[in-house]
């Protein structure tokens, strides 16, 4: 570069492409992943806010004493940890470059994960056909919007769980793919942790 | 089969609104034209819609953020106008329902549409470069980010000719943005602007802090950051921990005006100060968003064209970090009038005046820069000097309506409005003009008109006194926010000499609009071959102007504040030229552009609009088009490539051949 004052002391000592900038882009995938899931994280905390403002809005209707099946939620709360392990042994097996053991391992997971939803989805509509939907009173509206956010993101995860299904049997484990695994490894487990507060604040302190 | 949409959703008996829709669809049609006779939308498509170049998607942001100032302004003198007309009892040509509009409309355009887009645009064109990097960390989301951005630009001003805009504020306050009192579609409108737009910032956000600590150029230790960089960097953490607030608190609005929930309703146990809290968690730290890239801006200039090294640089980093953490610990100095009681409004209120003390010292540092510098009165140092005093004024103002006590009195009045526009114009409005003005040539190869540019710095400085001191004047004898008309014809003469305050800025504008004209046919004249048009310190200056689209064709290697500064001055004060002969170049890796990303931005258009009309299977087809256009982006491995050696070389000799030519 023609106006340049810095470079040219070491720029014969290279050969073929510039490596300098060859930067470990995996590395830097990571690291925007976590950025965006200290973000997400505060979309949760505005909603964990608005649901310890509102829990007590219940409008004369029922509050979470009077709904919460502890044991139902406890079975929920097993179904994603055990997930997250499964996902756990699924990053083990690709790095042991075992494409199929992954597989086989997301499809483990994933079905923990629709599980989860499923059980979720049966919750909500019981609640709902009980007249106890998020339109009765402030509080089940902010439990509604919690919960059904916290159960967005595992589906949304398990959509992504599939994606990552049809690339891996297509494409393998490939500098594509593996950290896009790494990623939404980080997901699934971000989401456990978010369902182990959401366990704890509103299911377990509501039931008391 | 098309929700709530029908022919009466457009304004056919409003003349105000059907005028400036003929004017547009004229101009639009025209643009249109103007393509097709040229043949440019080929050139268009693959330069730049798809383009993910930073330098070229951070001119798209400012051109945007240009034409949306227009129409917030229009906005502005349409209240002006209205309110030097309507007193005692005199109506003025604004009904309410339309006023209401306008207010809400000018607030949200201003702030995300033009300050933001500007703020964005000068951050995508110069961050990498200052950094010196080949382009962002994620540049395909760059372009999404983007078009995310201009489909809330649409949204917004498809809202002018088809339905209505928002009437309740530009933070649409609950409950009066809810579905029973806000039962139209203006509110709906607002939401899916600001909901799609704010996702592509957030993305932003995230984008340029990892580029900002991951792609820096070998020796550039945080502490040797550009200012400018320093404080988008501060910015981009302050996005990313603010703008979530937002996307949760417009989705629980959502939720509440769609499936009825309660959320801050004022019956069945909602909680509408549960609001005002969480949209001004957000709203406070997006006016340090906005304002502490344009403080980067003035240190830039002051010290570039004084000629010194800005003074106070460590200091000047934790000022910005201060800001940065305080503006989270202030909110609720928005609203003391909620009655949370003495303890926590003297909590809020101090808070809020320790602000001042890291604003001072940045206010200090530049004073200092320019102590024995020799000054060039260049325009970027006029609007910084017209900074300096506004924003100190307002900063004023600020700390008085800081103490709780006070703000019981000027709460909601006209006080508040000037005090805001004392600080955003002064502040936001000056930098992003200083920036522009700085960095125009980087992006074009040319300098914008002098005398233009002067002429607009003068018209907006007299033009911002004299339209917002008698505000500050009228909110002593209790005139409030939001009047579309009013008894006390003893305000009338200070709301016309403010209406002439509006006409003032409007010829700044209209300057500034001349001066683009002017200096694009005057191109040949103010060409800058070298890339260093102002004698400059940072890297952005190293690179010819406009820059290769690789920016660098080799990563420069820096050791201090102001290398590149430095080196010219073991160098007689010029820029060291090396021959392209005697370098060996290499081969270069860089993105491809996208089609994904501007499909994605049209069809969060169609989403956005079905979401607010309640057309629900084209919701279905917009959700539909996003996810298989991004599912096309994922499942594509040819996204990068190898720009070749002799490519490069041949664009780097030409560059030298024009410098030595001019030399």
């Amino acid at each position: 570069m023609a106006t340049d004052t810095m470079t040219n002391q070491h720029v014969a000592a290279h050969g073929g492409h510039d490596d300098h900038e060859h930067h470990d882009m995996t590395g830097t995938k990571m690291y925007a992943f976590w950025v965006y899931l200290m973000s997400d994280l505060i979309i949760f905390g505005s909603l964990f806010a608005t649901y310890g403002v509102l829990h007590n809005g219940t409008a004369g209707g029922p509050g979470g004493k009077d709904i919460f099946e502890l044991d139902f939620v406890l079975i929920e709360t097993f179904l994603l940890l055990f997930s997250s392990f499964t996902y756990g042994l699924a990053v083990l097996a690709m790095h042991k470059d075992k494409v199929k053991q992954v597989i086989g391992w997301l499809v483990v997971t994933f079905a923990c994960g629709a599980g989860f939803v499923g059980m979720e989805i049966y919750e909500f509509h019981h609640l709902i056909l009980e007249g106890l939907g998020p339109d009765r009173s402030a509080f089940l509206s902010s439990f509604f919007a919690l919960v059904g956010t916290h159960g967005l993101h595992v589906s949304f995860g398990l959509l992504w769980m599939a994606i990552m299904l049809i690339q891996l049997s297509t494409k393998g484990l490939t500098d594509m793919t593996r950290p896009r695994i790494m990623c939404l490894s980080l997901f699934w487990h971000f989401l456990d942790i978010v369902w182990i507060c959401v366990f704890t604040f509103v299911y377990l302190m509501g039931a008391l | 089969m098309f929700g709530k949409l029908s022919l009466e959703s457009i304004p056919f008996h409003e003349p105000i609104i059907m005028s400036t829709v003929a004017v547009i669809a004229i101009v639009g049609a025209a643009l249109v034209g103007w393509i097709t006779v040229n043949k440019k939308w080929t050139y268009l498509w693959s330069e730049w819609i798809t383009s993910i170049d930073h330098k070229k998607l951070g001119i798209m942001y400012f051109l945007v953020a240009l034409v949306m100032l227009v129409r917030g302004f229009a906005d502005a003198i349409m209240m002006r106008t209205q309110q030097a007309m309507a007193a005692g009892g005199a109506e003025g040509y604004l009904p309410p329902e339309h006023y209401d509009q306008i207010f809400s409309a000018h607030g949200v355009i201003m702030i995300f549409f033009v300050a933001m887009p500007m703020v964005i645009g000068l951050m995508n064109l110069v961050v990498p470069l200052q950094i010196g990097a080949r382009d962002v960390a994620f540049p395909f989301m760059n372009n999404l980010s983007f078009w995310l951005f201009a489909a809330g630009v649409v949204l917004v001003n498809v809202s002018l000719f088809v339905g209505e805009f928002a009437k309740t504020g530009w933070l649409a306050y609950a409950p009066l943005s809810e579905a029973k009192y806000s039962p139209g579609v203006g509110v709906d409108y607002w939401i899916w602007a600001l909901q799609i737009s704010g996702i592509g910032t957030t993305l932003t956000g995230i984008n340029f802090f990892v580029t900002i600590m991951k792609m820096r150029t070998k020796g550039m230790t945080l502490f040797r950051l550009p200012i400018f960089t320093w404080t988008c960097l501060v910015t981009n953490v302050l996005i990313i921990a603010a703008f979530p607030i937002l996307t949760a608190t417009i989705a629980l609005l959502t939720l509440d005006r769609y499936f009825d929930f309660h959320f801050f309703t004022n019956d069945m146990g909602g909680n509408m100060m549960m609001y005002v809290n969480l949209i001004w968690a957000w709203g406070h730290p997006e006016v340090y968003i906005l304002i502490l890239p344009a403080f980067g801006v003035f240190s830039e200039v002051i010290s570039t064209f004084a000629k010194k090294r800005l003074f106070g640089y460590n200091t000047m980093v934790w000022a910005t970090l201060a800001i940065g953490v305080l503006s989270f610990i202030v909110w609720l100095h928005h609203f003391f009038t909620m009655g949370a009681g003495a303890n926590v409004n003297a909590f809020f209120g101090i808070m809020t005046m320790i602000i001042a003390i890291p604003t001072g010292v940045k206010i200090f540092n530049w004073l200092f820069t320019m102590y024995r510098g020799r000054l060039e009165l260049t325009s970027p140092v006029l609007w910084t000097l017209g900074f300096i005093i506004t924003f100190t004024l307002g900063g004023m103002t600020g700390v008085m309506l800081a103490v709780p006590a006070a703000d019981f009195v000027l709460h909601n009045s006209l006080f508040v409005i000037a005090h805001f526009h004392n600080v955003i114009i002064g502040g936001v409005v000056f930098g992003m003009m200083a920036g522009y003005t700085f960095w125009f040539p980087k992006a074009f190869g040319f300098k914008l008109d002098e005398k233009w540019g002067k002429r607009s710095f003068w018209f907006w400085l007299v033009g911002f006194y004299v339209a917002f001191m008698p505000l500050y004047i009228l909110s002593f004898y209790g005139a409030v926010r939001r009047m579309q008309s009013y008894a006390n014809t003893e305000w009338q003469p200070l709301m016309i000499v403010a209406w002439f305050g509006a006409v003032l800025i409007l010829c700044g504008i209209a300057c500034t609009a001349i001066q683009l004209i002017v200096s694009i046919r005057d191109r040949e004249k103010n060409r800058d071959v070298t890339g260093d048009p102002w004698n400059g310190r940072t890297l952005e200056w190293a690179v010819s102007s406009p820059p290769p689209y690789y920016n660098f064709a080799h990563l420069p290697e820096i050791h201090s504040i102001d290398n590149f500064w430095e080196d010219k001055q073991k160098n007689q004060g010029k820029a060291q030229l090396a021959d392209p002969e005697a370098i060996e170049y290499k081969d270069i890796h860089m993105p491809r552009n996208t089609v994904a990303g501007p499909v994605m931005g049209a069809f969060s258009i169609v989403f956005g609009f079905a979401l607010v009309w309640h057309i629900w299977w084209l919701v279905g087809v917009g959700a539909l088009g996003m996810f298989a256009a991004f599912m096309g982006r994922i499942f594509n491995e040819d996204i990068d490539y190898y720009v070749p050696a002799e490519e490069v070389k041949r664009i780097e000799t030409e560059h030298h051949k024009q410098v030595e030519m001019q030399a």
